[in-house]
């Protein structure tokens, strides 16, 4: 014991966790200079998690020079772990663009909010690097912590507080179940690393408590990615919450906790995989679908779609893990880019106080702002899976993975569902192009933050569905790199 | 006199598992689904300590980290709950009903 | 092992046999003068009037949710300070950066107006 405490990082321990690092940093001086710069020009704390966000991007860059194990085998930086750290903080980057408005619009000067959103990152980008179940832990509570304090700071709505403390009680619950998971699995082998217990489950026969471990562990993370049947709270929590904060928690923490879902299934060997996954990506894809087609509210809808998008990712999860995992990572991405944008505009469409988030507001916005509508549409059209958007292609791939896992059932259900969800997503499309306006709703001018994140999420968004093959490139390798 | 095997202990955390479960779906007052939540927090940490006698003291630190990140978790929801409390003056679960599905 | 246990059925006997004993004896020895004002709760400040199950001021659970958080925090100076020297120069740079991250948690607190009362 005292052998290995007498050991120390070295400073590659560090670099491993650079962006981590950069991002609390920025974050914590936010948060201090909040309350001590009382007389600051309106902006200042925003720039400052923008350059932040930026700085952890081009720590990225840093950390994926030196691939390899981190702090006693906890943290492990390989391409797989580089992917997501990318896509998490190019996420926030472009939600904290879309923020500046919005804080503007309903009011708010308080600093913690762009810190909140910091820390969060701190803590998704971990997940998708942690090894270790504690670890993993730790970083699961960071994000969800700072992501539960961002559904309420519309502080004044009634609304927003409701979808905070309504996100809270469930998602501690989830926690809760999550580690009593981990407890069983650190009983049954007697770790708490992925690694070793992938050892242990794949070296003698399973003990049951392994079994009700990862059934606990799973139940805990499908809350997090609002997976049916343990998506109830998804579509409050997403109608109450900021747009941005929507944007936000409906993509960066939900890719973080499908890369450690992803570890967790296959490097761990989950026993019992792919029953599991079969009935609940069935159950999300129907019942995420089916909820949509009755909803009035856009926010709702999104809620809605992202409950059924998370299926789709998960039927990846069945599919055997050469081609399953790649395809997953590239879901993760495209379903970032277009739901982000997404949000972008809806949440510039809102105006003050979330006003107009109806979907018969947005009648006749061909006419009244072409271009807004022309975005949202392409948003629209890659959440359904139209060629040349990225949704498309990430839907393409997954379902072929599938194909290739003998998963006819789902791919089939999986297919019907695309069918449906087109109703729902194009009802939003028609309104728009082929509605007269209404004249009381104000379209103002896209300020030039929001424009650059709509450009962003606009552009990633065409990539992904024009050349996805450097993508798709790199996800094979990172795979590659990870399991051989 | 039976000898205080870890099955016992496993047993305990199981029932305090299932009592907060039975809290959190059942209970009205928020403060109690709260405790109910901490309730399972601490079963963990019991399962934690209790196989600690089989694999090292591994289970002890993490029982450390959870037990700090349930005083985090508790501070954060009493603070949603002041702030939702000022909007609707109700700790009632069943009076947060302006969202529903 | 009920052998072992001998030690506390012990100790609680002799806690048994204790208390009752010195609440006799010191109801024997000291001088007692009640009066109206001495037997109220608070001997001095506010009279206790009402319920109490009334309402207190959110401000108490302010104070409290600070209290529990920085409270438990500490409990990672325990396992700290007992393995203090093997941990040596690095353990103490660690624990210093924590105990950084959160003084600047009590700064802000303390900026935010959160410990001012009324």
């Amino acid at each position: 014991m005292n052998g290995s405490l007498a050991m120390v990082p070295q400073a590659t321990d560090y670099l491993r966790v650079l962006p981590e690092i950069v991002l609390s940093i920025f974050g914590m001086a936010i948060m201090f200079a909040d309350p001590l710069l009382k007389e600051r020009p309106p902006r200042t704390l925003g720039t400052l998690a923008l350059l932040g966000s930026l700085l952890a991007l081009a720590a990225t860059w840093v950390q994926a020079q030196y691939p390899g194990f981190a702090f006693w085998n906890m943290v492990r930086v390989d391409a797989f772990s580089v992917f997501f750290h990318f896509l998490i903080v190019a996420v926030t980057a472009v939600v904290i663009l879309t923020s500046f408005e919005y804080m503007e619009v309903e009011g708010i000067r308080a600093g913690e909010y762009y810190g909140l959103i910091l820390l969060g990152a701190v803590g998704m980008s971990l997940m998708s690097s942690a090894v270790e179940l504690v670890l993993i832990f730790l970083a699961l509570e960071i994000s969800s912590i700072a992501t539960y304090i961002l559904a309420g700071f519309r502080r004044r709505a009634a609304i927003s507080s409701e979808a905070s403390l309504k996100y809270f009680l469930l998602g501690s619950f989830a926690t809760a179940f999550f580690l009593y998971g981990v407890a069983l699995m650190f009983g049954a082998t007697g770790s708490t690393s992925i690694q070793v217990i992938g050892a242990a489950l794949s070296s003698f026969e399973v003990p049951a408590l392994a079994y009700a471990g990862i059934a606990l562990m799973f139940v805990g993370l499908a809350f997090k990615v609002a997976a049916a049947p343990f998506h109830i709270w998804t579509p409050d929590v997403y109608e109450g919450a900021p747009a941005p904060v929507v944007g936000f928690m409906s993509t960066a923490p939900k890719a973080a906790v499908f890369a450690v879902l992803l570890r967790l299934m296959f490097e761990a060997h989950a026993p019992g995989r792919i029953g599991l996954i079969w009935v609940v990506a069935a159950l999300s894809m129907t019942l995420g679908n089916l909820g949509a087609l009755v909803q009035n509210n856009v926010k709702r809808l999104l809620a809605y779609s992202s409950i059924a998008h998370a299926g789709y990712l998960l039927v990846a999860f069945a599919a055997v893990p050469d081609s399953g995992i790649p395809a997953a990572m590239f879901y993760a991405a495209s379903y970032a880019a277009m739901n982000v944008g997404a949000f972008a505009v809806v949440s510039h469409f809102s105006n003050a106080g979330e006003r107009y988030v109806k979907i018969e507001d947005y009648s006749g916005l061909s006419s009244s702002s072409p271009l807004l509508a022309a975005i949202l549409t392409v948003f629209l059209l890659s959440l359904i899976g139209i060629p040349i958007t990225g949704g498309f292609i990430a839907k393409f791939y997954v379902f072929s993975a599938a194909l290739q896992s003998n998963l006819v059932g789902l791919v089939i259900l999986g297919v019907l569902n695309s069918a449906v969800a087109a109703y729902y997503y194009l009802r939003v499309i028609v309104v728009m192009y082929m509605r007269e306006p209404r004249g009381e709703v104000p379209v103002s001018a896209v300020p030039a933050g929001m424009g650059a994140a709509m450009a962003v999420s606009l552009a990633a968004t065409i990539y992904l569905g024009v050349l996805p093959g450097r993508v798709l490139d790199y996800a094979g390798r990172a795979v590659a790199e990870w399991l051989h | 006199m039976v000898p205080i095997t870890t099955l016992h202990y496993l047993v305990v955390a199981a029932a305090l598992f299932v009592l907060g479960v039975i809290g959190v779906l059942t209970r009205r007052n928020v403060i109690i689904v709260l405790m109910s939540i901490e309730l399972i927090l601490n079963a963990v940490n019991l399962n934690l300590v209790a196989f600690s006698r089989l694999w090292g003291l591994h289970g002890q630190v993490f029982a450390i980290f959870v037990i700090t990140d349930a005083a985090a978790e508790a501070a954060v929801g009493l603070g949603i709950l002041i702030a939702f409390f000022r909007n609707k003056e109700t700790v009632n679960v069943d009076e947060v009903d302006l969202l529903k599905w | 092992m009920p052998q072992n246990y001998i030690p506390i059925f012990l100790f609680i006997a002799v806690v048994g046999f204790l208390i009752p004993v010195t609440l006799v004896a010191a109801k024997l020895v000291r001088p007692e003068n009640p009066h109206r004002t001495k037997l109220m709760p608070y001997e001095c400040g506010i009279d206790p009037v009402g319920s109490s199950r009334g309402r207190y001021t959110i401000r108490f659970y302010i104070v409290a949710i600070l209290f529990v958080v920085f409270d438990v925090e500490t409990i990672f100076l325990f396992p700290w300070a007992v393995k203090f020297k093997a941990l040596g120069v690095f353990g103490l740079v660690e624990m210093l950066i924590f105990l950084t991250i959160l003084i600047v948690g009590y700064i802000w607190i303390w900026k935010k107006g959160a410990l001012d009362w009324v």
